[in-house]
């Protein structure tokens, strides 16, 4: 169990994180949602004691990090795949880090098992593709048999066969009833992996709800018309006691309306329709919603006039890494 | 946690990287190598020294000035044991691992100052054997007053550079920063203070310049050095201790 009590990190003026205060609990995968720069990773790194809260608390099964006795068994963490030397073996990185735990040297050899990197385990870390550094950060993660697991953007660069393995590694590992604490910026992946949800922007709380929850609030599905007789149509809508909403380039939307009743609505009163679709918003456009306020790189910063358009490219983005 | 661990730990790391092999190994060579070479030419013009420089003569010291040059091989060693950690993003890995700041930094140094110590002693005893054999007939004794603290003290000496440095990278956490500081610093402005007359006395205060003290037999004549060999190896260790506290004072605040 992780517990967060009014974590916070200044950087000068700067707020990363912002009274973050909430639990990351065994048996499930935690998803730990929020657009690039929102404090994710530096939340990470004031788990593991690494940065220095301004103030706030973070406890490992109550007790602060570095009081944990060889903390690689209590929680295992991949925070960047690349936080390794280079000139060092994959074995001896393993070796160094669980002679300082106090973890036998067979353990190496499983966890390289594990991972599936023992055919390279003598090799130069530096010649690991990124998906291989990735693994063998895992591995360091799983060197202590630890019931804590914290991954920061595991899938990040990953080819479809090494998201595939780590959806499922984390997956097993909640099953086991190991607490797994999985960070990244991406709605789907999270919809695919987490059972409960907490979502940062800006370093502060947005939502912390379980996954089925977030899915049930969030996905809204709603009726797309498009009509060149726009302003009867409205009228007609309206008299039928129908609430109406103008989104963008003439279309209108239908809050949960069905399509089959907006159809003869128009076809009694012969309007024409060049469009009626049902629509779902994605858990994708409902993180986005969440978020929009606290994205800090906006892609369009210096036009802020500009219609939502982003959204859409927020889809086409995610659904190419998914 | 224990410091048994740390240190097992901070052993595998520290030969595992090849960084540690030509350091130490470049080191010893050059210190050798040219300690001989230097003790070969004093040979040879020994005959025509006025009677001064005869008597300053110390063929021990002499046998050891490969040093100024083999001590940056020591410099670059410690500084990389340190800021390999900081360069690879490793010290993320690393202080996950042990997160007792004053542990992880004790543990490093005290692993590659043992293993400077044992390089520099041999270096040191090498050094002075094959420079006393090059020397010929003006050569020094291992039993002669003063020799096997000088030789000893060699190795000493070399340990204490790859120490500071360590303290420094510490400190200053990037590879290029720490050798752009240190090895001018050693070659060039200690022996720039060293020279001028009106900076001497500046100079000797220096770590290099009060730790390479231990490594004379001889007083040189006209000589006013206010502190022997253990003086200034203990002034060495002064700059040693400063440059370690700052270091961890630096760890144990700093967001890794």
């Amino acid at each position: 169990m992780i517990e967060l009590v009014g974590l916070t990190k200044r950087y000068g003026e700067k707020v990363a994180v912002n009274n973050l205060s909430f639990t990351v609990r065994p048996g499930i995968v935690t998803g730990f949602l929020g657009p690039n720069g929102a404090g994710k990773s530096t939340t990470m790194r004031m788990v593991l004691g690494l940065d220095h809260p301004t103030t706030g608390d973070v406890r490992i099964d109550g007790r602060h990090y570095d009081h944990l006795k060889d903390p690689l068994k209590y929680i295992g963490a991949l925070l960047d795949a690349k936080a390794m030397h280079g000139g060092r073996s994959a074995f001896n990185h393993l070796l160094c880090l669980a002679q300082s735990n106090g973890i036998p040297r067979a353990r190496v050899h499983e966890v390289l098992d594990t991972v599936g990197l023992t055919a390279v385990a003598r090799k130069k870390a530096k010649g690991f593709s990124l998906g291989m550094g990735q693994r063998l950060g895992i591995a360091g993660a799983l060197l202590g048999d630890p019931r804590i697991l914290m991954f920061d953007e595991p899938v990040n660069g990953l080819d479809p066969e090494g998201i595939h393995w780590i959806r499922n590694l984390m997956k097993s590992l909640a099953a086991q009833g190991r607490t797994v604490f999985v960070s990244s910026h991406l709605m789907s992946e999270m919809a695919l992996t987490a059972d409960h949800l907490v979502v940062i922007g800006q370093g502060r709380l947005l939502a912390d709800t379980s996954m089925a929850d977030f899915i049930q609030q969030n996905s809204r599905s709603y009726v797309r018309i498009r009509s060149p007789q726009r302003e009867r149509l409205l009228d007609v809508l309206h008299g039928a006691g129908i609430t109406v909403v103008e989104s963008g380039s003439g279309t209108l939307e239908v809050d949960g309306g069905k399509p089959e009743h907006i159809g003869e609505l128009a076809a009694q009163h012969q309007i024409v329709l060049h469009e009626l679709s049902p629509q779902q918003a994605s858990l994708e456009e409902a993180f986005m919603q969440l978020t929009a306020e606290s994205v800090e790189y906006h892609a369009h910063a210096d036009t802020p006039h500009a219609p939502p358009e982003p959204r859409r490219e927020w889809g086409s983005d995610w659904k190419r890494g998914a | 946690m224990a410091a048994s661990q740390v240190l097992r730990s901070e052993w595998t790391k520290i030969r595992s990287v090849s960084s540690t092999v030509w350091t130490l190994s470049l080191a010893a060579v050059v210190t050798i190598a040219l300690g001989i070479l230097i003790s070969l030419l004093s040979k040879n013009e020994f005959d025509r020294m006025s009677v001064k420089d005869r008597l300053s003569f110390d063929p021990t010291f002499i046998s050891f000035a490969g040093m100024s040059l083999g001590q940056l091989a020591m410099i670059v060693f410690g500084v990389l044991v340190v800021s390999n950690e900081y360069s690879t993003g490793m010290i993320r890995t690393s202080l996950a691992a042990v997160p007792q700041r004053g542990m992880f930094l004790s543990g490093k140094i005290t692993v590659a100052a043992v293993l400077a110590l044992v390089v520099g002693l041999v270096t040191s005893f090498v050094a002075f054997f094959l420079g006393q054999a090059a020397l010929g007939p003006h050569r020094a004794s291992i039993g002669d007053t003063g020799v096997l603290r000088a030789v000893i003290g060699g190795g000493l000496y070399m340990t204490l550079i790859a120490v500071f440095s360590m303290g420094v990278a510490t400190m200053l956490r990037s590879p290029m920063l720490s050798l752009g500081i240190l090895m001018p610093f050693f070659f060039l402005i200690s022996n720039i203070l060293g020279a001028v007359s009106a900076t001497k006395k500046v100079g000797r205060y220096l770590p290099d310049q009060a730790g390479s003290k231990i490594m004379q037999v001889v007083t040189p004549l006209g000589d006013d050095t206010p502190y022997g060999p253990w003086g200034g190896f203990g002034i060495m260790v002064l700059w040693v201790i400063a440059a370690l506290l700052g270091g961890y004072a630096l760890l144990k605040k700093r967001d890794a």
